[in-house]
């Protein structure tokens, strides 16, 4: 089992759980990096495999760390797959799937928190509930952050504190998180005592 | 219609002064009188502690539904400029307009009936006629109508009344944070927070979750009834009169927290009390949770002896995790220097009035 163990957090910071086969007219499943394995886990157990695949639509891309896992994906034979070079550009194919989906469309997320989060945040703009989006976390723990100062997101933070890619100040990692900004909270670290930044230690791989 | 403010009425009772820059913020003496010390013994830890919001003693910040005090205009004056800066400090979620309204009506109809001389309300059927007259307004505008207010319900109103607000949707058992007027908050983010449920957004909160505050406070206010308000007290410190201590705004006020002397400290540090009260709303079935933030220089506290001698024995005895997420662990020490001169020992009566 390669599941991304969670340690002990706060409330707001998401859970993830095991992938399972519901029934539905649609199986729409999102995924990046190592998440390919929990997909190859969740058709392997559907009661009827065949099926599944043949109302099944992956979106896949390579995850932060690189991991590219699509060809154990290719090899299901999903009704249709689609490979994005990244996440933003996987994102548009998301929403049109989305605006043509119907009553009984299952969802599954699984990889990188940064992906399930985007993901999740378009679903739920579509006006489905969080709770019936299936989610399992797979691969890197890199986090997607938002500056709580100049609202600037920072993709694949690996390090606390670290620098916010667009107004450079020293943040550190919160995990406080924001399902409609699929996004933890960065907030400045050396706000009190300018300069005085704690070196960066990487927490998130 | 715009909601240009054109004070200047009643300048014999509302001050006018400043939460920025020169900081020229302060209570006057009737005014120390009756700040809502938030604490009714020497030593603090998280509690529910609700009551019911009642009408209160004379001349108290509990006396009226909304308390309006000499600082109205001037706060009033300084959310403008908050929000100029940072229109985000202000949203609401789509479905939120009635509950906005519902707020709207609360507002407009206490303060009519709590200050006459200085608001009143006229209504016939959906057209009403609202004077502000210490923030020079003079609006007719139709009920549940939007278009003929120059904000959302919500903005509009929250522009024109002390405190903080959130409105509070109800659905699954939960309640979720669906709009808010943030612009004196004790450094938390409506933009980032806006759309989460009651632990959620309460969850970097240290403590209390495992003492299990947060569980009974949602089943407590899931039964809110509509008619029966309810309040109870929160504080923070914060160094000069600020009332936006924004996270968004940190990395400026953030070094204020440096500056602190014994000299300067009675002056520069303030305890921030929050009182919270939380309504029902009868046609959203929403809450409306109205932070009202009350800041009271150490210097102006002390002239209540209980007050000053109680400040001084909750502040050096209290627990390290709560200072440290309120933000003062690291002025604690000379905080509790500065208030020793105030603590002769002597026992201190129950409750937070200041004489009994």
């Amino acid at each position: 089992m390669t599941q991304t163990p969670l340690s002990t957090t706060i409330k707001s910071r998401p859970v993830y759980a095991t992938l399972a086969p519901r029934p539905g007219r649609l199986h729409l499943i999102v995924a990046d990096g190592e998440g390919a394995e929990a997909v190859v886990d969740l058709i392997a157990r559907a009661p009827d495999r065949a099926a599944m695949l043949a109302a099944a639509h992956i979106l896949y891309t390579p995850g932060p760390n690189g991991t590219d896992q699509w060809d154990s994906l290719q090899a299901l034979g999903a009704a249709q797959v689609f490979r994005a070079p990244t996440i933003p550009t996987l994102l548009p194919r998301l929403a049109k799937v989305l605006a043509d989906a119907h009553m009984g469309t299952q969802f599954y997320l699984a990889g990188t928190e940064g992906l399930i989060g985007q993901a999740e945040r378009d679903i739920m703009a579509t006006g489905v509930p969080f709770v019936a989006i299936q989610k399992e976390h797979r691969g890197s723990t890199v986090r997607r952050v938002q500056c709580v100062h100049c609202k600037g997101i920072t993709e694949n933070v690996a390090t606390d504190p670290f620098r916010c890619s667009h107004c450079g100040l020293n943040l550190f990692v919160r995990d406080h998180y924001s399902r409609r900004l699929a996004a933890f909270q960065g907030v400045n670290i050396d706000a009190e005592d300018p300069g005085q930044v704690p070196e960066a230690v990487v927490r998130f791989q | 219609m715009s909601l240009d403010f054109k004070p200047g009425a009643f300048n014999d009772f509302f001050r006018d002064e400043t939460f920025r820059d020169d900081f020229t913020y302060r209570n006057s003496p009737q005014n120390i009188r009756r700040f809502p010390f938030p604490f009714d013994r020497d030593d603090y830890m998280y509690s529910v502690n609700m009551e019911p919001h009642v009408p209160g003693r004379k001349g108290s910040v509990f006396e009226h539904e909304f308390d309006v005090d000499e600082h109205y205009v001037s706060e009033m004056i300084d959310r403008a400029k908050v929000l100029a800066d940072d229109p985000l400090r202000c949203q609401s979620l789509p479905h939120m307009t009635l509950a906005g309204w519902d707020l709207l009506e609360l507002i407009m109809v206490s303060k009519a009936r709590d200050y006459p001389q200085w608001f009143s309300l006229t209504r016939d059927g959906n057209r009403w006629h609202w004077i502000n007259r210490p923030l020079g307004i003079d609006h007719t505008f139709t009920f549940l109508d939007e278009s003929t207010l120059p904000y959302g319900p919500f903005e509009y109103i929250t522009r024109q009344t002390q405190g903080d607000f959130s409105l509070q949707d109800e659905r699954d058992n939960d309640l979720w944070m669906d709009a808010g007027m943030i612009t004196s908050q004790a450094d938390w983010s409506l933009d980032f927070d806006i759309g989460m449920s009651f632990m959620e957004w309460h969850a970097p909160v240290p403590l209390a979750h495992d003492m299990g505050v947060f569980d009974r406070a949602l089943k407590f206010l899931l039964k809110l009834q509509h008619g029966a308000p309810v309040r109870r007290f929160n504080w923070t410190m914060t160094v000069n009169p600020l009332l936006d201590t924004a996270p968004e705004t940190y990395p400026k006020w953030g070094p204020s927290k440096t500056t602190l002397t014994q000299e300067n400290l009675g002056n520069k540090q303030h305890l921030r009390v929050e009182l919270q009260t939380l309504y029902r709303l009868p046609r959203s079935n929403a809450i409306a949770f109205d932070i009202r933030c009350y800041l009271g220089k150490f210097e102006e506290l002390v002239t209540v002896p209980k007050w000053g001698r109680r400040l001084h024995r909750v502040v050096r005895d209290l627990h390290p995790d709560l200072a440290t997420y309120k933000g003062f662990i690291r002025n604690r020490p000379a905080m509790v220097e500065w208030l020793s001169k105030y603590d002769d020992g002597a026992p201190t009566s129950p409750g937070w009035w200041p004489e009994d």
